[in-house]
């Protein structure tokens, strides 16, 4: 089959590319552009290891063909923050131990991101519900939802300071 | 997964005909059940005609009780609207539960009902609903529409361009989700109009979605979760898997319609 182009915004950077059809978002990502913070973790939808945000949208980067992407605007755990200048949630996750081996982090907190816009001051059970597609197979979760609570008190802190 | 095509309709004509031009083709919306379909070789189709961007296919209108949903509306979408949750808020909520966050960012409810998983949500509240689901061709009426597991009355090259139906007095939809996949083990969406209740159950009837029609006439004399309390539904009919038994699903059914009465009230 013929390649396809594609446009799409990573993290701020224009870039275009040559995909088939059928090839998906995350390898896209990983393999072309090499944007390897998402992560594969079950390849069948259900684990969210390959989060990222589509256009404002938390998507699973394994079950969107990057022809379905083209012309959106991504962002990856890459263009929230890095070693250099860490997001809050980043720095909670690290401050709460919100993880343990790592995998997960990427898609959580890039799902985070987004349900702390979506819901600004969530409640634990809201935020347990809004993180319902992330699945982490070591914490048992307190902890991720400790470093979510503590991330959007923080953010809400240095909201209210600056009005 | 196997080669394909890939083409964005700007329109319901261009993508029509351009099915018609496929050997093998599918409409893809959101894609959340299509593309891990595709990736265990399951289904393979040579071409893919995207409905996700015609803006004909998007958004919810209300005109007092009169409800139509675009078929490209998100999950998300319709759990969100106010103005949906104020005139029928068994649908917003019914939305609110499908999946997950990113499920229900890229799902559509067309592409839902089009698949007709018997273990959907929509479903259920087309059939309660007496929605009609409107299509490029004609207009079809939920009860002809469904005609059992993964199968419906659209023909292949067949697009659902939106739903429309009256919003009830009162409805509310109540789920037993498998607490892995969120998908229904039973569903049960319960619709009041008067006498007029319409009681539909998702994710339990082995030929997918159904009416349950003697909770229906007992419900219509007295609308309170103790008019069920003689009742049963059939176990014969119900599916029997790994993750629950005929008996369990038939028991889940009965105890979902009931909290389902409950919160419409």
């Amino acid at each position: 089959m013929s390649k396809m182009q594609i446009n799409i915004t990573v993290n701020g950077k224009k870039q275009e590319l040559l995909a088939e059809p059928r090839e998906l978002l995350i390898h896209v990502l990983r393999e072309r552009l090499g944007v390897t913070g998402p992560h594969v973790g079950c390849d069948t939808s259900h684990c969210g290891a390959c989060t990222v945000d589509m256009d404002g949208k938390s998507v699973k980067a394994c079950t969107v063909f990057a022809a379905q992407a083209n012309g959106a605007d991504i962002t990856t755990i890459e263009g929230l923050g890095g070693p250099d200048g860490l997001h809050v949630l980043q720095q909670m996750f690290k401050e709460h131990h919100g993880l343990q081996c790592g995998f997960c982090t990427p898609g959580m907190i890039t799902r985070a991101y987004r349900l702390l816009q979506e819901i600004p001051n969530p409640s634990e059970e809201e935020v347990r519900f809004g993180m319902a597609g992330n699945l982490c197979r070591c914490t048992g979760y307190q902890n991720i939802v400790k470093a979510i609570l503590a991330a959007a008190a923080e953010l809400n802190a240095a909201k209210e300071a600056a009005q | 997964m196997y080669e394909t095509s890939y083409h964005r309709a700007e329109s319901v004509e261009e993508a029509a005909k351009k099915m018609g031009t496929a050997e093998g083709g599918k409409y893809v919306a959101g894609g959340q059940t299509l593309i891990p379909t595709m990736k265990q070789r399951l289904a393979s189709p040579d071409a893919l005609i995207d409905l996700r961007h015609i803006p004909d296919m998007k958004g919810i209108s209300i005109n007092g009780k009169d409800v139509r949903i675009g078929a490209a509306t998100t999950h998300a979408e319709v759990a969100s609207s106010a103005d949906l949750d104020a005139v029928c808020p068994g649908i917003a909520s019914l939305a609110g539960h499908i999946g997950d966050p990113h499920v229900r960012h890229m799902g559509t409810i067309g592409g839902s009902i089009a698949n007709n998983d018997p273990a959907a949500d929509y479903p259920a509240a087309m059939l309660a609903l007496g929605a009609a689901i409107h299509t490029n061709k004609r207009e079809i009426a939920a009860g002809d529409f469904f005609a059992g597991m993964f199968e419906t009355a659209l023909e292949e090259d067949e697009i659902i361009t939106a739903v429309s139906f009256t919003a009830p007095e009162k409805c509310a939809y109540s789920k037993f989700p498998n607490p892995a996949s969120r998908y229904a083990m039973a569903g049960v969406f319960v619709a009041r109009t008067g006498d007029d209740v319409r009681v539909a159950v998702t994710g339990a009837g082995m030929d997918g979605v159904f009416r349950w029609e003697e909770a229906e006439s007992a419900l219509g004399s007295n609308f309170a979760a103790s008019a069920l309390e003689g009742l049963a539904v059939n176990e014969g009919e119900m599916l029997s898997d790994i993750h629950g038994s005929a008996e369990y699903r038939a028991n889940l059914v009965k105890v979902m319609a009931m909290r389902a009465i409950a919160e419409a009230g």
